[in-house]
C-alpha cells in the first residue's frame, strides 16, 4: 500500500516533469532544483516533528488523555480536542503525531478526528503565518468563522458512522 | 524563478510570491527546545532503553517518508510553475451556485502542492469574480480532503484505515464551509446595511 503511494506520487512527478520540460529545460530546471531545495530545508523540521512527536507523545499522562479524550468524553471531549487542535504550533507533522499519539493513549477516534481537522482547519499559528500575509484578511475570517463548526460535525459523523 | 519571467507560455500566470523558507526559524526553534526537553523528560523518567526505543521506531518512520516528501515537494514546485491559474480561476469564477461550491471543493481534492500554491490559487479564484463560498469551499477541500497532505503525511503517521475514515467523513464539510461563508458574508452585509 505504501509502495503504491510513493509509486503514484513520482508518477505525479514524472508527468509534471515531461509537461515542464515541454515548456523549456530552464522551466524544468529551475523548479526542480526549488523542489529539491525546499525539501532539504524541510528535513530538520521533519526530523524535530517525527523524532520529537515520539516522546511528545510518551509524555502525554494517558490517564488524562483517556478522562478528558477518551471515547466517552462525548461532546466536551470533541470540544477539548477542538481548542487543543487550534493551538497546536508546528507543521504538518505535529498535529498528525500527537493526533496518532493520543489515539493510541486512550482518546477515542472522533475527539482525535476532531483534533485533527481543527488543527487542519485553523491552528492559530498557520492562519497567521501563511494565510493572512497572501490572503484578503477578511476572507481568511470568513473561512475560519465558516470552518469554526467543521470538527464538531466531523466527530459526529465518526460517532454515527461508527468508524474507525 | 529568473529565467522563467522570459517564458512567454507561462507569463500569464503571475509570480508566486515566495516567503522565504529558512531551514531553521524561531517557531521550528520551539517546538525543537519542547521536543529536547521531552526528550530528556523521558530518559530520565523511563530509562535509556524506553528513549532508545522510541528514537529507533521513529527513526524508521522518517526514513520511510523522505520518498514521499521529496516527491510532493517537487509536485509542489512544479504546479506552482505549470497551473494555469488565469485559466482555471476563469473554469471555477464563471459558476457560483452550488456547482461552484462543488467545483471548488472537487479543484481543492486534486490540486496538489502546499500553502504556498493553494491561498494564491484561491485569491486567483476571488480576482476573477469566484464568490467566497467557492474560495472558502476550496480551500476547506484542499486542507481536508488534499490527497497530497493525507498520502505525504498522515498515512504513514495514522495508517490506512484512520486516514480512510477520516476523509469519507470530511466529504461534504467543504460544501458546508461553503454555504456558511456565504451566509455569514451576508448577513455581515445586511449589518452593514442597516447601519
Amino acid at each position: 500500500m505504501i509502495i503504491l503511494v510513493d509509486i503514484f506520487l513520482w508518477s505525479l512527478d514524472a508527468v509534471l516533469m515531461v509537461v515542464a520540460a515541454v515548456h523549456g529545460s530552464a522551466v524544468l530546471r529551475a523548479s526542480a532544483r526549488e523542489g529539491a531545495v525546499d525539501y532539504l530545508k524541510l528535513i530538520p523540521r521533519i526530523f524535530i516533528g517525527v523524532v520529537g512527536s515520539g516522546y511528545l507523545a510518551e509524555m502525554l499522562p494517558q490517564e488524562l488523555v483517556a478522562r478528558w479524550l477518551g471515547p466517552d468524553s462525548g461532546a466536551m471531549g470533541v470540544a477539548i480536542a477542538v481548542l487543543g487542535g487550534a493551538f497546536t504550533p508546528g507543521g504538518p507533522v505535529v498535529g498528525f503525531s500527537i493526533g496518532a499519539a493520543a489515539l493510541k493513549g486512550g482518546a477515542g477516534a472522533p475527539q482525535v478526528i476532531a483534533y485533527v481537522s481543527a488543527w487542519a482547519l485553523f491552528a492559530v499559528q498557520r492562519v497567521f503565518m501563511w494565510e493572512i500575509p497572501i490572503m484578503p484578511a477578511r476572507l481568511v475570517w470568513l473561512r475560519v468563522a465558516a470552518s469554526l463548526p467543521l470538527p464538531f460535525l466531523a466527530a459526529a459523523g465518526a460517532m454515527l458512522l461508527g468508524r474507525p | 524563478m529568473r529565467s522563467l519571467q522570459s517564458e512567454p507560455a507561462l507569463s500569464l500566470a503571475p509570480q508566486i510570491q515566495r516567503r522565504p523558507r529558512r531551514p531553521f526559524d524561531w517557531s521550528t526553534a520551539t517546538i525543537g527546545v519542547v521536543v529536547s526537553a521531552a526528550a530528556g523528560f523521558v530518559y530520565l523518567r523511563d530509562g535509556q532503553a524506553r528513549f532508545l526505543e522510541i528514537l529507533k521506531t521513529d527513526f524508521s518512520l522518517f526514513i520511510d517518508m523522505q520518498p514521499k516528501v521529496l516527491a510532493a515537494c517537487l509536485i509542489a514546485a512544479l504546479v506552482a510553475v505549470l497551473l494555469p491559474r488565469e485559466q482555471m480561476s476563469r473554469w471555477v469564477g464563471a459558476e457560483s451556485g452550488f456547482l461552484g461550491l462543488l467545483i471548488g471543493t472537487f479543484a481543492g481534492v486534486i490540486l496538489p502542492g502546499g500553502p504556498i500554491t493553494i491561498f494564491p490559487v484561491a485569491g486567483a479564484f476571488l480576482a476573477v469574480g469566484a464568490d467566497v463560498g467557492v474560495a472558502i469551499a476550496f480551500i476547506t477541500s484542499w486542507t481536508l480532503l488534499g490527497y497530497s497532505r493525507a498520502l505525504v503525511w498522515e498515512l504513514p503517521i495514522f495508517g490506512l484505515d484512520f486516514m480512510i475514515w477520516r476523509s469519507i467523513v470530511a466529504i461534504p464539510l467543504p460544501i458546508i464551509a461553503g454555504i456558511l461563508g456565504r451566509l455569514v458574508l451576508r448577513f455581515l452585509a445586511r449589518r452593514d446595511a442597516r447601519e
